[in-house]
């Protein structure tokens, strides 16, 4: 048998076409988008090699930099509101109350609808006149309160961001949720019976076991954060005069619209990085944390 | 035991009603916006821009989902969707099982490193090499197989993980003892561990159909042409073409969801279970 699985004849078999396909697809035109990342470039005539340029410009770049605050401002909602939220919601739903499988079901479902359907809904919910925020205003007496939320500079942000939170509260709440279900009832049961409070028992006992999950969502948040697309796309497009940018839309922006092809993958790039960095730092801030509890 | 649990529970009913209250309140606020669209998506325009903007439709306008159908061409972009999703698990299903049975079972040396290649490749997305495929795959832009292919490329990491994983956790006995029956590794692999991957499977394709069925920015960059339209970028160009029909958008957005949650309906366990893995193993 030990020959059999050396047979270089099946290793190939098995293995070539997913390797070739990742290679094509994925692995090389990551090499492909770093590369550009040093031309200056429109995509017709041939890049002229300009090394780091840039990069420099980026950092210099007041709608890059807007760009990079609104993205990080979304992963800090994310983190810091969206999570939250899911936790409490799991936690209640974990410790099991009526109902139980029905409210798991109604935080969860707009996890599975597209973003363009949620993105284009919302919109509907913000037209200045017939939307129901608006109307909602009216109806309370408060047509003060009436904004053109999507398009105005100060409100086009936030109005984007409440329904990427929304939409993805279930996810969190899933994730978080079945992690407290998978820690053995006998503990908890255990603690119960030492008269421990049910605030007493999520805090102290369920917290510390999921703390790993947590660690996990809390990646997912910044990274999707970073990532995040579709809703901005659809909503605003990135504007008024780029108040509502964020990162992904700014590449799509200067690819397709401004045919910046090098300048476009720099900020791919960077988006990469990025990504690692927070990777990284979120794992050492939750190794010091757990270390603690361990103590 | 029983009893001390009741005297917490009837000691803490504030806390219990105001359990409730929240829950209640949280359900309203996931499930409103879709009951709201629900119902404009059967309303003519004068209620939905008249005294009528929350209740339910007083005449319902059932032919605001009949012209979509009919002028709108929908059930083309929905078939378009289908058939990218259905490719797409396809071929993830059969290249990352197969991979990962090389992975895990036969020998070479290279294999851990391939291995680690897969997993540095779960953290890539899609948009960072959406510029270079968008030039790589020229030829066949504007059809199905420039979305299938870049798919099922950035769907193998996560898939391979998992089979993978499972992989792992089955015990070798019955494939030593079929291949001293005279089974290939090839007989092997198809007749043995293939059927053992269907549990493992079925999640691997529930991410798969999600992630293809809501997919937008390769779709939308891709396509051209109407009818190679997938469902997002042929709601999305549905609605610029109606934007004052807002019963019709309503009934577009509205279709476009009924297939996840038909398949919710049916599956809500194993969705729920397939992305929490997704996300535990990732």
């Amino acid at each position: 048998m030990e020959k059999a699985l050396r047979s270089k004849k099946a290793i190939c078999f098995f293995i070539l076409p997913a390797l070739t396909l990742f290679l094509l697809v994925v692995a090389i035109p990551i090499f492909q988008s770093a590369s550009y990342s040093l031309l200056r470039w429109n995509g017709i005539s041939n890049g002229i090699f300009v090394a780091a340029d840039n990069y420099v410009n980026m950092v210099k770049d007041p709608i890059f930099r807007l760009s990079l605050r609104n993205s990080l401002l979304l992963a800090a909602a994310s983190v810091f509101i969206q999570m939250p939220i899911s936790m409490l919601l799991a936690m209640i739903l974990a410790n099991g109350v009526k109902g139980e499988n029905f409210y798991r079901n109604a935080f969860f479902v707009p996890v599975i609808i597209s973003s363009t359907v949620i993105a284009n809904l919302w919109m509907k919910l913000y037209h200045p006149s017939y939307g129901l925020l608006n109307v909602m205003f009216e109806w309370m007496g408060r047509p003060e309160w009436k904004r053109e939320w999507l398009g105005s500079v100060d409100t086009a942000l936030i109005s984007c961001f409440i329904p990427m939170i929304w939409k993805d509260i279930g996810y969190n709440m899933l994730l978080f949720y079945s992690a407290a279900k998978a820690i053995s009832s006998d503990i908890i049961e255990s603690a119960k019976v030492d008269g421990a409070s049910r605030t007493r028992i999520a805090l102290h006992i369920i917290m510390p076991l999921i703390l790993p999950m947590v660690e996990a969502v809390t990646i997912f948040c910044i990274v999707g954060s970073l990532k995040s697309f579709d809703m901005i796309f659809i909503l605003t497009g990135g504007g008024p005069t780029h108040a509502s940018s964020v990162l992904s839309l700014m590449m799509y922006t200067e690819i397709f619209s401004n045919n910046h092809y090098g300048y476009a993958s720099a900020i791919a790039i960077s988006v990469i990085v990025i990504c690692l960095f927070f990777t990284v730092l979120v794992q050492g801030l939750f190794k010091g944390i757990l270390r603690r509890f361990g103590e | 035991m029983k009893q001390t649990m009741k005297a917490k529970k009837s000691h803490n009913a504030p806390i219990r009603i105001l359990t409730y209250v929240f829950l209640v309140f949280w359900a309203l606020i996931q499930l409103f916006p879709l009951y709201w669209l629900f119902t404009f998506s059967l309303k003519n325009n004068k209620e939905i821009f008249g005294g009528n903007i929350i209740g339910l439709p007083q005449e319902w306008q059932w032919e605001n989902y009949q012209k979509i159908f009919t002028q709108a061409h929908i059930y083309r972009y929905m078939l378009n969707s289908l058939f990218v999703a259905a490719v797409t698990i396809v071929l993830t299903l059969i290249l990352a099982s197969m991979a990962s049975y090389a992975l895990t079972r036969l020998k070479w040396k290279l294999s851990g490193l391939v291995y680690l290649m897969f997993l540095t490749g779960m953290m890539l997305s899609m948009q960072a090499v959406l510029l270079p495929l968008y030039r790589n795959l020229k030829p066949i832009r504007d059809t199905l197989w420039s979305l299938i292919i870049p798919y099922t490329a950035f769907n193998l990491p996560m898939a391979i993980l998992l089979i993978s994983g499972t992989l792992r956790s089955i015990p070798r006995e019955m494939e030593e003892a079929a291949f001293i029956d005279g089974a290939s590794v090839y007989r092997l692999f198809f007749q043995i561990i293939l059927p053992m991957l269907r549990a493992i499977m079925a999640t691997v394709a529930i991410l798969n159909f999600l992630d293809a069925w809501n997919e937008l920015m390769f779709a939308q960059t891709f396509l051209n042409a109407e009818k190679n339209f997938t469902i997002t970028v042929g709601v999305n160009n549905l609605i610029g073409r109606y934007s004052t029909k807002w019963g019709m958008i309503g009934a577009g957005l509205t279709v476009a969801t009924i297939p996840t949650l038909v398949l919710y309906a049916f599956l809500s366990r194993n969705i729920q279970e397939s992305l929490a893995m997704g996300a535990v193993k990732g």
